[in-house]
């Protein structure tokens, strides 16, 4: 008559297996939350869908004119629209995935506080939505190769290790701020900076192999250098990233996850409480 | 009361949990820097907060089938109580143990939105709520028809009445089929026709064999649905037993405090927009008020966050938990609409027309963008309503037979005469 083992609540109990099912069981929330925002990003725009093309190439039009045509940066040989464009695909997928990440829990207070779900679901939703994002800004990137008939070479089948490699890495620092703005609001101050910063550390607008030798030491501790430089191979076919710098990327992407997974799991029992 | 094991094993067991909250909004840093700050001033400072124990030491068990009634005063307990079986919240001491599927309807049409329309919400409702996308499709129609809601399916709630909205957020909740369902006081919104539908539906769910938790301030419908009811007060479990014991019990307790606190103030801790006190000023100390003569209603809202569809209205409700007249405040320029603060907000009714008899009131902030209902309080300020300097000949005041008196006037000629009419009538 009674289910095998009740479930119990007490402070700090915690059972990993558990949480992992009920997520697991959960997990059409997922879906419904990547769902909700496409809908809502795409309903009552007039240009909809355009949106997420329009952004990118504006903005990779600023680089163009500014880092390609003032400053006239080398662009690895490659039309710098085009070159500045692969890149910036691959960083609004890293700044999408942190900056909707960070802001989920705050900005659902109202579920939070209401309703129980497993709230990992809610950092984790933002990840499909940045995806078709990406995806969609590929298809104008498509269109752009076609102009300045640039083929795509075999590189183009190491994308998706490149696309999970941005969304991981970005998922895992979303993690911890968005755990931690439930306490400190300041983070949505900080982040903003931060991402920018990060920008401009990141080899979006410019060719890594600009950055003078003596610095590179301290260039490369960004991980995002290597999966930029990466992800623009893949498209354009530049020069690769080294080994060791995809390597070290990775393995930062996987210690941001964990920590981000950590972090989350020990401030989620409070923050019905103090959202 | 609960039952002896051997027909029905346990459902919930609840035992010597508490909740703590620190309270003093002011006191507590809310950015890193305010911290660092603070502790660079006083780096040997203690944790100075103040301790609000929402919940202290509360025992009781359900078993499978049980359909359970909890009543008490505002800020009693009751809501933290639920948070805590929900999984919303955890508790400070004690442990929980639930048996089986928990769905919670704690508010209804949390987790709906704006923009979207009526069948996007029921799937976005529905998996919050804890249905896989498979489960809400098989039920889909169910949902739809017992929210009544067929023809605006495809229009975005935002455009629906509040009736609809309410409909579609209850039946999306009435179809979750968990085995133990909390619910917190979902009557209070929505028409008396649809408030039986809710009726029903809940009756069909505790006759399905289902354990059911139903937090309510309205005693008809807890007497209706449940045998056994816990009474909470301050954070304590002060009975349980038989729903009509309760009710008197709860009832005696409303009465001793009635004498005192004719006033409301909000419980330490209590954060969001809400209302921080009401108060009823009548024409004789002592919450006593003379029919017919001027009455005023004080409240002050607390409004820490701007919200530009703020609204604001409170009821005239009878001992018997009618509401005789609604009060409002929707104004589109409404200041409380558009800057954070604490807002002092008075209505005065120049002749109050309400029979004799105690009447209490019910506020409710709520958003009209979203209908979320920020606050709903229950039973404030009480008072009490006399005739005694008002005559009639020949029969006297009747107690509790009316609710509201009308002035009137009237004429008596005799049939098809043009004689000089007789005139009388009646003026509060």
């Amino acid at each position: 008559m009674t289910p095998a083992a009740p479930l119990r609540l007490a402070p700090g109990s915690r059972n990993v297996r558990r949480e992992l099912a009920e997520t697991w069981m959960a997990r059409d929330i997922l879906y419904t939350f990547a769902d909700r925002d496409l809908r809502l990003r795409y309903r009552q725009t007039v240009l909809g869908v355009a949106w997420v093309v329009i952004q990118p190439l504006i903005a990779a039009g600023v680089f163009t004119f500014v880092f390609g045509t003032v400053a006239h940066l080398s662009s690895d040989g490659k039309p710098y629209l085009v070159f500045t464009f692969a890149a910036l695909s691959g960083w609004n997928l890293f700044s999408g995935v942190l900056t909707r990440a960070s802001a989920c829990l705050v900005g659902n207070a109202n579920l939070v506080s209401r309703i129980y779900f497993p709230r990992l679901l809610l950092p984790l939703s933002v990840v499909p939505a940045a995806l078709v994002d990406f995806v969609v800004s590929l298809g104008m990137f498509a269109v752009l190769m076609a102009v300045y008939r640039v083929p795509p070479t075999a590189a183009l089948l190491t994308l998706p290790f490149w696309m999970l490699l941005l969304s991981a890495g970005a998922l895992g620092a979303g993690l911890v701020a968005t755990s931690l703005m439930v306490q400190y609001r300041d983070v949505q101050f900080v982040l903003p900076v931060a991402t920018q910063l990060l920008l401009y550390a990141s080899p979006v607008a410019y060719a890594a192999s600009r950055v003078p030798e003596k610095w590179h030491t301290l260039y490369y501790l960004n991980p995002l250098v290597a999966a930029i430089e990466g992800l623009r191979w893949s498209l354009l076919g530049t020069p690769a990233p080294s080994a060791g710098s995809v390597l070290y990327a990775s393995a930062m992407a996987v210690l941001a996850l964990i920590a981000g997974a950590v972090v989350f799991r020990r401030m989620e029992r409070g923050f019905a409480d103090v959202i | 009361m609960s039952s002896d094991g051997r027909t029905a094993g346990p459902a919930i067991a609840v035992r010597g949990v508490s909740k703590r909250f620190y309270i003093g909004n002011r006191a507590r840093p809310t950015t890193l820097a305010e911290r660092v700050a603070r502790a660079m001033r006083n780096p040997f400072a203690r944790d100075d907060r103040e301790v609000l124990w929402a919940l202290k030491d509360c025992s009781f068990d359900v078993a499978q089938g049980d359909v359970v009634g909890i009543i008490g005063r505002n800020g009693a307990g009751k809501s933290t109580l639920l948070k805590l079986l929900s999984r919303i919240t955890e508790p400070t001491s004690g442990e929980i143990l639930m048996y089986g599927r928990v769905g919670a309807l704690l508010e209804v049409g949390t987790g709906f939105h704006a923009e979207l329309t009526g069948r996007e919400n029921v799937y976005l409702n529905g998996t919050i709520l804890g249905m896989r996308r498979k489960e809400i499709a098989a039920r889909f129609d169910e949902i739809v028809a017992f929210a009544e809601v067929e023809r605006f399916l495809d229009t975005p709630v935002k455009r629906y009445s509040s009736g609809m909205y309410v409909r579609l957020a209850f039946a999306v909740a009435a179809h979750l089929e968990p085995e133990i369902l909390i619910v917190d006081e979902v009557l209070a919104v929505g028409d008396g026709e649809f408030q039986q539908k809710c009726m029903g539906k809940m009756e069909q769910v505790a006759q399905a064999g289902r354990t059911v938790l139903f937090v309510s301030h309205n005693m008809h419908a807890i007497a209706t649905l449940t045998k056994r009811t816990l009474v909470l007060d301050r954070g304590a479990c002060v009975f349980d037993g038989s729903t009509m014991d309760a009710i008197a019990h709860y009832r005696a307790m409303q009465a001793s405090h009635a004498g005192i606190a004719g006033a409301y103030e909000a419980p330490p801790g209590t954060g969001g927009i809400h209302v921080a006190s009401a108060r009823v000023v009548t024409s004789e100390p002592g919450g006593v008020h003379r029919s017919g003569q001027p009455i005023r209603f004080e409240f002050e809202l607390e409004v820490p966050d701007v919200l530009r569809s703020l609204c604001f209205s409170f009821e005239i409700v009878d001992a018997e938990e009618q509401s005789v007249c609604q009060l409002w405040c929707f104004d589109r320029d409404a200041r409380f609409r558009r800057e954070a603060g604490r807002y002092r907000l008075v209505f005065d009714v120049p002749t109050l027309h309400a029979y004799k008899g105690n009447f209490t009131i019910r506020t409710a902030l709520a958003d009209r963008q979203t209908y979320h209902e920020i606050e709903n309080l229950w039973q404030l300020c009480p008072f009490i309503v006399v005739m005694d300097d008002i005559e009639r000949q020949d029969f006297d005041w009747d107690d509790g037979t009316r609710v509201y008196l009308e002035d009137h006037t009237w004429t008596l000629t005799r049939a098809g005469s043009t004689d000089a009419p007789q005139r009388g009538g009646f003026a509060l």
